[in-house]
């Protein structure tokens, strides 16, 4: 894709290229004079004074500086017939850093691709079982989701905890592997509007009653009645979720954003749009493949 | 034969105290910000958190406490070598006082979180502004002053600063330029690519202009007058200097190679910065040989100590900086302590300790005297500074290194060896030696502090009269 909209700014940018070496090769050739000063003398002094005592000697430029400063000039003018630099020209090597990135990706695909392969042709839950797989597994996992989800896949505020068997999406081998493949986007919409301060307060009271937790039993008692009018959509009518629409099971004592009154009603107040990108392009199948499993090991036994 | 004018010592006395007090505030904060990376924990409240105080530590020790320095020097030997007092003396304190209230209103705005998320430019507009002024009115009277020169050649010195002050307006003005919303929120006149691209040619000759060819002018004139003897080469002044400038413009994209730059801009950048090795080094050249045949005096004057010592950590930077710009070499230091131990090695061990010298050069003259109060005193700074720094650039080398190395080792299926935070832990130990040299470095300030106080006290300000130019040579 070319960078500039018109091929004029390729001639500017050759042209101011040029003329920044030439100047350095001009002003390094016309101060390379002047002759050293014998052994035990002083360079000729040049005539100015200022300051009482500030005067400047003369001596020629150091040699070794010279052929430093040559030496970087010509290494810059091979540097740029051979790679791109000069405006538009690609350069003898036709070396791109895109070329490279996919050459190496490349390259790696053919190393390591067998490793990762070969895993794909077996069960989830074989792979699960697997020791080098789940070794392998888990350093992707503190690679790219331990960011998130905690060096332990214990989750943090805002993020599942991955080793509890709770899934708001589905815990099925095939459900989890395509939650990080495709990603998912959690919405839960804003209820405060609808509900009005206190009633946002008795559906809280509700929900916290629902898990055994401290409650007022008669904010709790008028909560019902909203949430079975406004949330059981989504959340269903005894309130255990909904996998499809990834809506949390609300009796299982397992909270994404905690469990106080305040949390609680923040959550049906604001709502929450929540985010699991998609690693299926990032990392291909393969890579998923173990690394779903390797999640699913963690919950065997729970 | 001597007038009865008088320099303008009385600007130059104000900066060149500011710059002391500046220079432990930064360093504080630095030091702060340097213990929140040990204790995380030390990030108590939001106005001081580590990413709002990180900026208040690089807007203070750059523009705060390098800045006063610039102007105290600049304006000192822009009139001593024009044997003229200050052009504008009613513009010169307004640049004084105008710098003092941009500094409080950085050190007010950035902790509240105003900024406009600019490396080393992060002010907010009206801010700008206000730096746009002083900064138009120093040239006023830095040129003006040269305009009304007594002499006919214009000092080397003062080729550097005019440089600097030329280039560092033109920098702010283009790369300041956003289009404000509020009062106090602003967005960048440049979009994508093309806004980080100005916004490291801004930063990049931030480092070449304010922190190089600023404090080279310090060096030409405080060497060899501190040191009493000629300049080494008017030749390689030349040269040098015109291919700093000149070359210094294209460096900036080896802050952004293997990033959305085209791949051209950025072969340019770090062929310029190789270029730029040998023109960087002509100014330490000029520097340290203005001593030959002087050498004794390095045992007996902390001064020069300082002045010399910081021309070294300067060839040291200059050489480690285009080593760093070879894409090879920065595919592994990039994003790693590396960086930041190299950018220290720059401005402790260069910025700083040149302006310490000066200033220790400076402050006695601006009260009648020709020494501090205790030459045993600055020879201690002199020590625990140079300490400070050491400590604090190798454990940065050793740091940065090592994450490079930790985040490139992959084991044998390809996947990564260590997890970001791994080398995250392994970095605890070389942090907590940098804070020491930080510590070392900030100590050495607070002894300064102590022997500008007693050096002032009970002194009356004097000005030097004005001196006719040498008159078989003017």
């Amino acid at each position: 894709m070319a960078d500039f909209v018109s091929g004029f700014w390729n001639m500017y940018v050759m042209g101011l290229v040029a003329l920044s070496i030439l100047f350095c090769v001009v002003i390094l050739v016309a101060n390379s004079g002047g002759k050293a000063p014998a052994a035990g003398q002083q360079a000729e002094l040049q005539s100015h004074v200022w300051d009482e005592t500030l005067q400047e000697y003369n001596n020629p430029l150091p040699r070794w500086w010279m052929y430093l400063f040559w030496i970087t000039i010509i290494f810059a003018v091979v540097y740029l017939a051979m790679y791109p630099g000069f405006g538009n020209v690609k350069g003898q090597f036709g070396w791109s850093s895109i070329g490279q990135y996919e050459a190496e990706m490349a390259r790696a695909d053919e190393q390591y691709g067998p490793i990762f392969n070969k895993y794909l042709e077996m069960d989830l839950m074989a792979v699960a079982a697997d020791s080098d797989a789940n070794a392998m597994g888990q350093r992707m996992f503190l690679t790219y989701c331990a960011q998130c989800h905690g060096s332990a896949a214990q989750g943090a505020r805002g993020f599942p905890n991955l080793t509890d068997n709770v899934w708001n999406w589905g815990g099925e081998p095939e459900t989890v592997k395509a939650t990080i493949m495709h990603g998912r986007f959690g919405v839960m919409p804003p209820f405060g509007p609808v509900l009005g301060t206190e009633g946002v307060k008795d559906v809280a009271n509700y929900v916290r009653s629902l898990n055994g937790l401290a409650h007022d039993s008669l904010r709790a008692q008028r909560g019902k009645e909203m949430f079975d009018q406004q949330c059981t959509v989504c959340h269903g009518a005894d309130a255990t979720g909904n996998t499809m629409l990834g809506a949390p099971n609300l009796t299982n004592n397992v909270w994404v954003y905690g469990s106080s009154e305040a949390a609680i009603i923040e959550q049906i107040a604001n709502g929450r749009q929540n985010q699991m990108p998609a690693f299926g392009d990032f990392l291909g199948e393969a890579k998923v493949h173990i690394l779903a499993a390797y999640v699913l090991s963690l919950n065997q036994g729970k | 034969m001597q007038s009865q004018a008088t320099y303008n010592y009385k600007v130059v006395r104000q900066f060149a105290i500011m710059t002391v007090v500046w220079g432990i505030v930064g360093m504080l904060v630095g030091v702060i910000v340097a213990a929140q990376l040990v204790w995380p924990e030390l990030s108590v409240h939001e106005w001081l958190s580590y990413g709002r105080l990180r900026p208040l530590h690089t807007n203070a020790v750059i523009f705060a406490f390098g800045g006063c320095a610039l102007f105290a020097t600049s304006y000192y030997c822009v009139q001593r070598t024009s044997h003229t007092p200050l052009f504008a003396p009613g513009l010169a304190a307004f640049t004084f006082w105008g710098w003092q209230l941009i500094i409080v209103l950085a050190a007010v705005s950035l902790p509240l979180g105003f900024t406009s998320g600019k490396e080393y430019a992060e002010l907010e507009w009206p801010i700008d502004i206000l730096i746009a002024v002083v900064w138009v009115s120093y040239a006023v009277v830095f040129f003006g002053t040269i305009i009304k020169r007594k002499v006919s050649h214009i000092y080397v010195a003062n080729w550097f600063f005019g440089a600097f002050i030329l280039t560092v307006a033109l920098l702010h003005i283009v790369n300041s330029a956003a289009i404000p919303v509020s009062l106090t929120k602003s967005y960048s006149a440049y979009a994508g690519v093309q806004d980080a691209m100005i916004q490291w040619w801004y930063g990049h000759n931030a480092v070449g202009f304010f922190l190089t060819a600023g404090f080279l002018g310090m060096m030409y004139y405080f060497v060899p007058k501190q040191a009493d003897r000629p300049v080494y080469s008017y030749r390689l002044s030349v040269v040098h200097f015109w291919a700093l400038i000149f070359t210094y413009m294209w460096a900036g994209p080896h802050h952004l190679h293997y990033t959305a730059l085209p791949d051209w801009t950025q072969s340019l950048g770090m062929l310029f910065s190789l270029i730029l090795l040998a023109p960087s080094w002509g100014g330490m050249i000029n520097g340290i040989m203005t001593l030959s045949g002087a050498w004794h005096k390095l045992r007996t004057d902390p001064i020069l100590k300082f002045l010399i010592t910081s021309l070294s950590f300067y060839g040291m930077s200059t050489f480690e900086g285009p080593m760093m710009s070879v894409k090879t070499v920065n595919a592994l230091s990039h994003y790693t302590d590396w960086t930041v131990g190299h950018v220290h090695s720059g401005a402790l061990g260069w910025v700083a300790m040149v302006s310490i010298g000066c200033i220790y050069f400076l402050l006695p003259r601006m009260y009648g005297k020709t020494e501090m109060y205790s030459v045993k005193l600055i020879n201690t700074h002199f020590w625990i500074a140079t300490i400070g720094v050491v400590l604090y650039i190798a454990s940065m080398w050793i740091a940065g290194v090592m994450q490079g190395l930790m985040w490139r080792a992959t084991n044998l299926d390809g996947t990564l060896t260590y997890s970001f935070v791994e080398s995250v832990k392994a970095s605890y130990p070389f942090w907590t030696i940098r804070l020491v040299g930080g510590i070392l470095f900030l100590t050495g300030m607070l002894i300064m502090f102590y022997n500008m106080v007693k050096t002032i006290a009970g002194q009356k300000a004097y000005d030097a009269p004005v001196l006719a130019p040498a008159g078989a040579h003017a």
